[in-house]
């Protein structure tokens, strides 16, 4: 891995040179990284669709209010023309007509299109505190691993090893039946906010420790710089070499390892709700929606076509904007 | 090498060791009741006490862990319920015989399921990644990284669900995906299986495509190469003997990880299909309540995984030379 200063100051003379034709311009790391971005078509388009998405999230409740459902309603139990008796959509196509865009749930007969659009709030939300509490841990873990060195180095080093050598799918699935046997008594039924807590808890503990690893990688080598051993010398306290000098060089690294974690939370939010151990009834959710797909597939395909496609081209974008936000801060990473 | 191997051997064995405590420590912390589930449904008091006493459950935790730690080393005795021999990982409730005998059971679908998969996706990934370097910026290459970044942005829920309706129950190309085992009948295993490995290897190549393209395009501009190209050898042993001898290190790196979480649990593909493997034997030991089980089958997802590192990491010496092991 190049050291993210160099590769960030190099570039900017040329650029800066190359583009105003007289006075050379002073800009910012951040400025390039955004200039060059926005020259990459492909990046703006990702990112163009992945602001879509959570626009639609945040408008969740004025897009239900303008469609005239919400997500909970059964539709289908109140009204005998929806659903047969076996509980599918009279319609063709999983019963997509203009009352119900998306067709109508299997069994329970709510709104597809409302659950879609309320599922991206859940989905986007877990996966987003998740990130925000991964990316936080795996700084502060990493540098501190990398900067303070010897036996912490090593202690934190092991827990990182055992940490990943645990099957974390199969113990959040697992352990997620204790935790509930622990807070909840067995007459009360288990809240929304404590699964979604706990969902979250659980990702982050084992998300951590890949980009501790990587950011404790990055400080062991900057921190034989000349740059950091100067600001010693000065006598600059740990706490001002760590934010204002180790910090600003590990930006890029950070940045592009959360564009890349997001996706990956939602999709494993959505796998650990197909598994039966994520978001519970009923709160709209992707992976829930995959579940309830994957049992009535066999008579109602439409069903579990929605939020596969919604999720494919959720994680597409957000991969493709993931490695435009890579190029954009590297420039000498040209796939 | 040899000093490396036990050195990482031993590391391996500790990890594994923080693994099985931490998880057994967990897990036999919860209000479920082992004895009960072993009782049966009505459990007079004495029974229970008796099961209880039989299964060493009226032990401090700390003594039944290193008593299920000892039975994995020397085989253990259940007071009426028999012997369990040496790879003891204790006794299941639920299936009413060893742990050991149900893991060997399931793990030859497993195996069947990872070893298949793998093939396929070696063979698709790595050759198509080889093609796209060696044709950059043509079609070509445009084709295979749209694709790829189309498979690994794919749930293997989605897409396995589909092929099962498409192809299984609407146009009825292929069977339902079923184990037969390969000493039986070879093409039964391979039929049955195929359809699973066909879509684990859609969801998988996408990595290897990437990674073989990117790590291909950089060991071209290398020095040896040139070198190689100097000498006068044909452009195919350039690429095949030198190039992508480069290429293989990462791709050791991802296969390893690949293949340890395929082998610990391909929970979501058994479960997609319906086959019964090691995965889905984990999510049954979970909705039965059956500990034992779960903590072997946490157990066999966490060596396979410090196995697999330990064996990747030896198996840079061997395709790098430059590598040496410290």
């Amino acid at each position: 891995m190049t050291i993210p200063s160099e590769t960030t100051a190099e570039p900017a003379t040329v650029t800066a040179s190359a583009d105003s034709g007289g006075a050379p311009v002073g800009r910012s790391p951040g400025q390039l990284m955004w200039r060059r971005f926005r020259r990459d078509p492909t990046g703006m388009a990702s990112a163009v669709i992945v602001l879509f998405f959570i626009l639609v999230a945040i408008g969740a409740p004025l897009i239900s209010m303008l469609y005239g459902k919400d997500p909970y309603t059964q539709y289908g139990q109140e009204r005998p023309d929806l659903l047969n008796e076996f509980g599918y959509p009279l319609g063709a196509n999983g019963g997509i007509s203009s009352e119900f865009w998306f067709g109508i749930e299997p069994g329970l007969g709510r709104d597809v299109f409302m659950q879609l659009v309320y599922g991206i709030r859940t989905s986007l939300l877990i996966a987003l505190v998740a990130t925000i509490a991964t990316t936080l841990i795996g700084i502060v873990i990493g540098i501190v691993a990398g900067y303070v060195g010897g036996r912490t180095d090593y202690f934190i080093g092991r827990v990182i090893d055992v940490l990943l050598s645990f099957p974390s799918t199969l113990f959040i699935i697992a352990f997620m039946p204790v935790l509930e046997n622990l807070m909840v008594k067995p007459d009360e039924e288990t809240p929304v906010w404590l699964r979604a807590a706990s969902l979250i808890i659980f990702l982050t503990v084992f998300g951590w420790a890949a980009l501790a690893r990587l950011l404790r990688g990055n400080v062991l080598s900057l921190r034989e710089r000349e740059f950091v051993e100067a600001a010693k010398v000065t006598g600059a306290s740990p706490a001002r070499i760590v934010f204002k000098e180790l910090l600003p060089n590990l930006w890029t690294p950070i940045l592009i390892q959360s564009t890349l974690l997001l996706p990956a939370l939602v999709t494993s939010e959505a796998a650990l709700s197909f598994l039966g151990v994520g978001m519970i009834e009923p709160t709209p959710d992707w992976g829930r929606m995959f579940l309830r797909g994957t049992e009535v597939y066999t008579d109602d395909i439409t069903y579990l076509m929605f939020p596969g496609i919604a999720l494919l081209i959720f994680v597409i974008a957000f991969n493709l904007l993931g490695d435009s936000v890579r190029d954009a801060f590297d420039p000498k990473i040209r796939r | 090498m040899l000093r490396f191997l036990t050195r990482r051997t031993i590391g391996a064995a500790f990890i594994l060791l923080i693994v099985a405590a931490v998880t057994f420590f967990l897990f036999f912390a919860v209000p479920a009741d082992p004895a009960r589930l072993a009782c049966g449904k009505v459990c007079p008091p004495e029974t229970l006490a008796q099961a209880r006493h039989n299964l060493g459950l009226d032990q401090p935790i700390f003594v039944q862990f290193v008593e299920w730690l000892a039975g994995i080393f020397v085989g253990r005795e259940y007071e009426g319920l028999g012997h369990c021999p040496a790879p003891c990982l204790g006794y299941s409730f639920v299936n009413r015989e060893p742990v050991f005998e149900t893991i060997i059971d399931r793990l030859p679908v497993t195996l069947s399921l990872t070893i298949g998969a793998s093939v396929v996706f070696l063979i698709f990934g790595i050759g198509t990644g080889i093609v796209a370097a060696l044709k950059q910026g043509k079609p070509l290459d445009k084709i295979a990284s749209v694709s790829s970044l189309v498979g690994a942005s794919v749930q293997i829920y989605f897409i396995g669900t589909l092929a099962m309706y498409f192809l299984v129950f609407q146009w009825q190309v292929i069977e339902r995906p079923r184990y037969v085992p390969l000493t039986e009948d070879p093409i039964g295993w391979a039929y049955g299986l195929m359809l699973p490995w066909v879509v684990l290897a859609i969801i998988f190549t996408a990595n290897y495509t990437r990674m073989t393209r990117s790590t291909m395009v950089e060991q071209l501009g290398e020095d040896y190469v040139r070198t190689a190209r100097a000498k006068g050898m044909s452009g195919r042993t350039v690429v095949m003997r030198f190039a992508l001898r480069g290429t293989l290190t990462p791709l050791a790196t991802i296969f390893g990880i690949d293949l340890a979480s395929l082998i610990g649990g391909a929970i979501i593909t058994e479960t997609t299909f319906s086959l019964q493997g090691i995965g889905r034997l984990s999510i049954q030991s979970v909705t039965n309540s059956d500990l034992p089980m779960l903590m072997a089958t946490v157990l066999l997802a966490a060596a396979a995984i410090v196995v697999l590192n330990v064996i990747v990491d030896a198996l840079y010496a061997v395709i790098d030379p430059r590598v040496r092991l410290s």
